[in-house]
């Protein structure tokens, strides 16, 4: 059984409360505004203190209220921040916008 | 056979393990312990670097601009550039440069200057498609990506799996079944332009290599011309074949060359670490585990270095190089694996770099041949061609 390639679990607010629920472990995320559009996909690697939850700390700290997010908790953290970042291009034909400000280097997927 | 690097042999050596230690491992403190990037700036830094110590290129025919040393000084330096957490597999993060992949070099002038010349320059990024769903080992069996005559040229129908680079490179190349009833003689192999219509990459898969993704292909009445065939129609099994037999030997060097690493940080830590107070490195359990380290690195050492010196003077190597990937492949893998166990918890982590050895390490047992294929491939030497 593989992984889903889209990250469509959904969406929870982007409050300290919620984030304080969520594991210490390694994954990818998304934040989205609050009619659901992605604005940013991140990973949590093995440098943050606490993991996802140390990133979406960071998340609500720089945006404030308003906001929403989704994680997955993922050890292979980099090649799923990629993959995500190049499904996202390919469906939507540019990355989301925070993303777009410093791309990383992205090869070219195009899921049938 | 004396694998004593000599006196010009040995300043290379010296140099390539000065900039592991002062220029890549400092710089990879900061990185992800996952990352196979350097930051762009840091990395053209480097490479002026690499270009001033007269090694940029170093796997780059002379009569092509490398700096033309030998495959045995090369394997020596390989081992040294392995020595760092992403070195397995992106060793000195590509700032020695590439030749790019073997095959071009055996391409027509018109293809050289289209593809090969390009790659040299940097320019152009290939990918090398064998492997299919059906199988990667048997590659004159699996191959079940079709090319068929059409219009002056050929169309592909098909699908690759396990393909690095694929998503990112200009290029590749493919191998495709161009006569059904031939076998291993009714393959050719193709140039094809990562935009040509009908070429998708169609998703990522994810592996042990965390730190890097494959992909999987699909050729969908992918159209080339004639001009895109590599060599000659039904004969590009020898084309893979002779790639695959002569990437086993660096392969082999990037194995010894993190299982050094690993086994140097497990000397100075059980000489370090005291336990029920006596220090780790006072403990036969621990001792015989270091022993056993030595003796799975001089052996893969020697075979490598074997291997590397037939291909040098020229001679078969084919049985060598099985020997050496074999027995660095595996070797490599126990090595980690004891100097993990000698760390105890700390092993474990992402604060090491042995976590990420010991999955890329695995992998080695299957990449560019497995195990059990390189022991076939011995015994099909020892015991006679007619061997099934």
């Amino acid at each position: 059984m593989s992984i889903r390639l889209r990250l469509d679990k959904p969406w929870r607010p982007l409050t300290g409360e919620e984030i304080a629920r969520l594991p210490g472990q390694l994954g990818v995320y998304q934040v989205g505004d609050g009619a659901g559009a992605v604005l940013f996909i991140g990973q949590a690697g093995a440098r943050a203190p606490f993991g996802l939850r140390s990133e979406l700390q960071s998340e609500l700290a720089q945006r404030g209220a308003g906001h929403q997010f989704r994680v997955e908790v993922n050890m292979q953290y980099r090649t799923r921040w990629f993959e995500l970042l190049m499904v996202y291009r390919a469906d939507h034909g540019e990355l989301p916008p925070d993303n777009a400000k410093n791309p990383p280097p992205l090869g070219r997927l195009s899921p049938s | 056979m004396d694998f004593e690097p000599n006196e010009e042999q040995q300043m290379l050596i010296d140099q390539v393990r000065r900039f592991v230690r002062e220029e890549i491992i400092p710089l990879e403190a900061g990185l992800d312990p996952d990352a196979s990037e350097l930051d762009p700036a840091d990395h053209a830094r480097l490479v002026e670097k690499t270009k001033a110590m007269g090694l940029f290129g170093i796997d780059i025919p002379k009569e092509y601009g490398g700096p033309d040393i030998d495959i045995v000084t090369r394997v020596l330096l390989a081992i040294e550039m392995a020595q760092h957490r992403a070195g397995l597999y992106v060793p000195c993060y590509g700032t020695f440069g590439g030749a790019g992949l073997a095959q071009i070099f055996e391409a027509n002038e018109d293809q050289k200057e289209r593809y090969l010349y390009p790659t040299l320059r940097g320019e152009k990024k290939a990918f090398f498609g064998l492997t299919e769903p059906s199988g990667g080992s048997d590659p004159a069996r699996a191959i079940q990506t079709k090319a068929e005559r059409k219009d002056n040229g050929w169309v592909l129908n098909g699908a690759k799996i396990f393909i690095s680079n694929a998503d990112r490179a200009q290029y590749g190349i493919v191998f495709a079944r161009t006569d059904a009833s031939k076998g291993r003689a009714g393959i050719t192999c193709f140039l094809i332009d990562s935009d040509t219509p009908g070429f998708h990459v169609r998703r990522v898969v994810h592996t042990l290599r965390s730190s890097h993704y494959a992909t999987e292909l699909e050729f969908k009445d992918c159209w080339v011309s004639d001009h895109q065939v590599l060599g000659e129609v039904n004969k590009g099994f020898a084309v893979a074949n002779d790639r695959l037999t002569r990437q086993r030997i660096p392969y082999a060097a990037g194995c010894i060359g993190v299982a050094i690493a690993a086994h140097e940080m497990a000397i100075e830590w059980a000489k370090m670490r005291s336990t029920f107070g006596e220090k780790l490195a006072n403990r036969q359990a621990v001792q015989w585990m270091l022993v056993d380290n030595e003796i799975d690195i001089r052996t893969a050492r020697h075979f490598t270095l074997e291997a590397a010196e037939k291909a040098r003077r020229g001679l078969p190597f084919k049985i060598e190089a099985s020997i050496a990937k074999l027995t660095a492949s595996e070797g490599g893998g126990r090595v980690v694996d004891r100097s993990m166990q000698i760390h105890g918890g700390m092993g474990m982590t992402k604060d090491l770099p042995l976590e990420r050895w010991y999955r890329e390490m695995r992998i080695r047992r299957v990449g560019e041949g497995p195990s059990e294929v390189q022991r076939m491939v011995i015994a099909r030497e020892i015991l006679g061609s007619n061997l099934r």
